[in-house]
């Protein structure tokens, strides 16, 4: 069960245009700012959105010319679209009866898969009458009921409240490990992309930018938009061996590389001084605060000069240090945390 | 539950409002402007309730009465005569009735409203058949054959009552697939071909020269429909509705009646 | 429904207040008073006006009753051809992208405007005995509609199907488009999607338009007299039966328009009564 595809859709100001490909049990996550094309993608996979170009093959079939319900997909939609008229269990039993299962037979397929998703005792229940999260389970008990062969999950988190989500985001990563299909999901969430898929693809402005494992993406962002997601500071850089320039900065690395290249630092290796440190001149800076905000337990200090960066420092350094924004200081970042991979 | 409850309560006063929309709707609206002409000599304004079958003839002699009387405007509302009775009965401002039938006349007479009601007119009923007369009707008993399709106007109104009369006095059964609740209305039915026959009057016939043909018959002796005309004891009008009358009544009234088929009295 | 995280399919509900008790805005009270009023006083008239001594005897007369019937019956059936043809002319105009969809959006609300007198004639000129297509039938099946208690459904039914359309249409364009799109991904085909879903998320807008369809067709009287004629027991209805003696006895016409209301009153509310409690 692998999905190979092309996906090409062209709109007066917008084109998307991705290959992507998932193999059996393989979940794989497109991962994008908002607007970037990936619930384009999505529909475009279900047959819901006409592609005006590519193919999309499942095991070497051609699902292109298929209209939407001929296609072995199930999919998730972001607000579930539950049928509100239809009980829980008429919901996923729905699927089935549409390709010709006898409703009995239907109704003990899904009585079995709400019990799969705990949702046994809410069978009955109009959408109506389910929790956000509860929503979610039976929007996934639907979607698996057809035997997809093809999981699209729409965002399949983002309509949850904090606490749900974290419930609803093991529940659903245990479910995507039992499903033998390739499942691809739409996300704008680096945690939920990165907690359920194997492979990421990172979408902007219809187009792939990156693409890897969760850790891969997570250590070497290739876009200033992932290296936010993960949290780095990233510059691109030319390396001469285990130096590397960004600009007229001049940087230390663990790695050794020549030409072109990426240099990442997690915000927490920044070392702020009010006056400079004695030492080295590599990794050392004169940077000027542009602002200062809370950042979960630390405090996120914006600095601009030659680069800009985020400095992460805890609380009591903030007043230590005395720091107000206008102010000029110095930064500095030790090599040992300071990552260099080819551009 | 709420949603569809207020839709409901929503949806029941329409429902009523067209299920009696369907009691009023077919009669001319009573022309309430003509009121607002004041009483006594000043008055410049006739108003002028007539049949429907006076339509061509009155316009035309409400034209006249205009040149006749320079300043003067004479305002027409045709229709049913039996509408006509009852909306004066109703209180319409009217000055003068001019009634396709004595019955509707003795409507607004009873109510004490009508003085000294005239017969101006007589109309005869004629057969009549579409222009290529499909069903050969010639006389008045092959209305009586079950494959002629015949339209009548309702009892109820006058055309209806006299084509009873001249049917009674044949001493004919006929079967009409329709009562229509006006003459024009029945003679559209020959005009379109929807029927192969019907009892109208000469003038209508007349009216509709070259879509359908007429058909004299004895019979219609025994049933001819007097016209009567009468100021109104109310009219607003005061004396110009008696001079309108008087011009119906004069001998250029008579010529443009009898040019539309209405016979002397 | 900003409350919950689930989109309500249905046309916008109308939201419950939780105010304790806020003074009435009479900006709006007061029109709606009036309104009320405006529509509520001539039935009052009507009312006020009956015959009531004679009221029995008048209704036991066997002509009101067939009329009564033949009023119902045709008024019913109207609406099931109204409901049959119309609800995909509905989604027809609501779901599928054509050219000129805009000009017959417009040309289906014709009967709404059109005298329903000329109605009966246009209909008349087509299905008619002469009529274009009319003529066909007649040549071909023997069968003329004018005078028979089918042309009164016909006319009832082309007079009374904007009202339908209408509504369903509006129903089709508030309810979700993706609740189809959700079907299609489980397998069903565009026509399961309509049977299956859309039809039971716009079914209020149907009642609505279904009711609002059989209360016109009830009051039908221009294109029915027209088309379908006048004759006891096969084509004359209550409202033509209430034309017809208000030439002569406007209180017999008072006594069959409260029939008509009354009737209509209370097969509406019982209506009401079953649907809600079925919902």
């Amino acid at each position: 069960m692998t999905l190979e595809a092309r996906v090409v859709v062209s709109r007066p100001a917008f084109r998307l245009d991705l290959a992507l490909r998932a193999g059996p049990g393989e979940v794989v996550a497109l991962l994008g700012p908002n607007g970037a094309g990936k619930t384009t993608a999505l529909r475009a996979l279900a047959g819901l959105t006409a592609m005006t170009g590519g193919q999309i093959t499942l095991d070497g079939q051609p699902l292109h010319a298929l209209p939407p319900e001929e296609r072995p997909v199930g999919m998730v939609f972001q607000d579930y679209l539950l049928f509100p008229h239809l009980s829980a269990l008429d919901n996923v039993a729905f699927g089935p009866r549409c390709q010709g299962v006898p409703k009995a037979e239907a109704r003990r397929a899904a009585a079995a898969l709400l019990h799969r998703v705990g949702l046994a005792d809410h069978a009955a229940a109009r959408p109506r009458q389910l929790s956000g999260g509860q929503a979610q389970r039976v929007a996934l008990a639907r979607a698996l009921a057809v035997r997809p062969r093809l999981l699209l999950l729409d965002e399949p988190l983002a309509a949850l409240d904090a606490h749900t989500r974290l419930e609803i985001r093991s529940h659903l990563r245990r479910h995507l490990e039992d499903f033998d299909g390739a499942t691809v999901l739409v996300t704008h969430d680096p945690l939920d992309a990165m907690v359920l898929a194997d492979r990421l693809i990172v979408i902007e402005n219809g187009g792939i930018v990156q693409e890897g494992s969760p850790s891969e993406v997570a250590r070497r962002p290739r876009t200033d938009y992932v290296a936010r997601l993960v949290g780095l500071n990233l510059y691109r850089a030319v390396a001469e061996g285990a130096r590397v320039k960004v600009g007229e900065l001049l940087f230390s690395t663990s790695d050794r590389l020549e030409g072109a290249a990426f240099v990442a630092f997690p915000p927490a290796a920044v070392a702020l001084y009010r006056s400079r440190p004695d030492g080295s001149p590599r990794n050392l800076w004169q940077a000027r605060i542009e602002g200062i905000e809370r950042h979960g337990d630390n405090v996120r200090v914006h600095l601009d000069g030659p680069i800009t960066a985020f400095a992460d420092i805890t609380p009591a350094a903030l007043a230590d240090l005395d720091l107000t924004p206008g102010q000029q200081i110095w930064a500095s970042v030790k090599a040992t945390e300071t990552h260099a991979y080819p551009a | 539950m709420f949603s569809r409850l207020s839709r409901w309560t929503l949806a029941l006063p329409v429902a009523l409002a067209l299920a009696l929309s369907g009691c009023g709707s077919g009669a001319p609206a009573a022309s309430t402007s003509a009121g607002s002409a004041a009483a006594g000599e000043g008055a410049k304004e006739v108003t002028v309730f007539a049949a429907a079958s006076l339509t061509g003839t009155f316009t035309e002699l409400g034209k006249a009465f205009e040149a006749a009387h320079p300043g003067t405007a004479v305002k027409l509302n045709f229709g049913s005569s039996a509408t006509l009775a009852q909306q004066i009965v109703q209180g319409a401002p009217a000055d003068v009735f001019a009634s396709a039938s004595p019955a509707t006349m003795k409507t607004v007479a009873d109510a004490s409203l009508a003085s000294s009601p005239t017969t101006f007119v007589r109309n005869k009923l004629r057969i009549a058949v579409p222009a290529d007369n499909p069903a050969g009707v010639d006389e008045l008993k092959d209305l009586a054959d079950p494959a002629v399709k015949v339209a009548l106007c309702a009892e109820q109104v006058p055309c209806g009552a006299a084509a009873r009369k001249a049917l009674d006095a044949a001493r004919l059964k006929v079967t009409p697939v329709t009562l229509e609740q006006d003459v024009k209305a029945t003679l559209t039915k020959v005009e379109l071909g929807e029927v192969d026959a019907a009892l109208v009057y000469a003038t209508d016939v007349i009216a509709a020269a070259g879509k359908v043909k007429g058909v004299a018959f004895p019979e219609a002796d025994q049933a001819i429909n007097d016209y009567p005309i009468a100021t109104l004891a109310e009219a607003p009008a005061g004396p110009l509705a008696q001079r309108f009358v008087d011009l119906v009544l004069s001998q250029q009234g008579r010529d443009v009646l009898a040019k539309a088929g209405f016979e002397a009295p | 429904m900003a409350a919950s995280d689930r989109v309500e399919p249905v046309s916008p509900r109308l939201a419950r207040s939780d105010r304790a008790s806020g003074r009435l805005p009479w900006m709006l009270v007061l029109p709606a008073l009036a309104g009320l009023a405006f529509l509520v006083l001539p039935l009052a008239g009507l009312l006020i006006r009956a015959p009531w001594p004679t009221l029995v005897r008048r209704l036991a007369e066997p002509q009101v009753l067939e009329a009564l019937r033949l009023s119902l019956v045709c008024a019913t059936v109207a609406t099931a051809v109204c409901l049959l043809l119309g609800v995909p002319l509905a989604w027809l105009l609501a779901r599928v992208d054509f050219p000129a969809r805009r000009v017959v959006r417009a040309l289906v609300t014709v009967p709404l405007v059109l005298p329903p007198v000329v109605g009966g004639v246009a209909l008349l000129l087509v299905l008619g005995r002469r009529g274009l297509v009319g003529q066909w039938l007649e040549a071909s099946f023997g069968v003329s509609l004018p005078f028979t208690t089918a042309g009164v459904i016909v006319a009832e039914a082309f007079v009374a199907m904007p009202f339908l359309v209408v509504s369903v249409e509006g129903a089709l364009r508030a309810a979700d488009q993706r609740f189809e799109e959700a079907a299609a991904t489980l397998g069903a085909s565009r026509w399961t999607a309509f049977r299956r879903v859309t039809l039971p998320l716009i079914m209020p807008g149907v009642v609505a338009g279904a009711v609002l369809c059989w209360a016109r067709a009830l009051g039908e009287f221009g294109a029915t007299i027209t088309f379908a004629g006048n004759f006891p027991g096969t084509t004359r209805t209550m409202p033509l039966a209430v034309y017809l003696a208000l030439e002569t006895e406007p209180e017999a016409a008072i006594v069959l328009s409260l029939v008509l209301l009354a009737v209509s009153v209370v097969i509406l509310a019982s209506l009401r009564d079953r649907w809600v409690s079925a919902a």
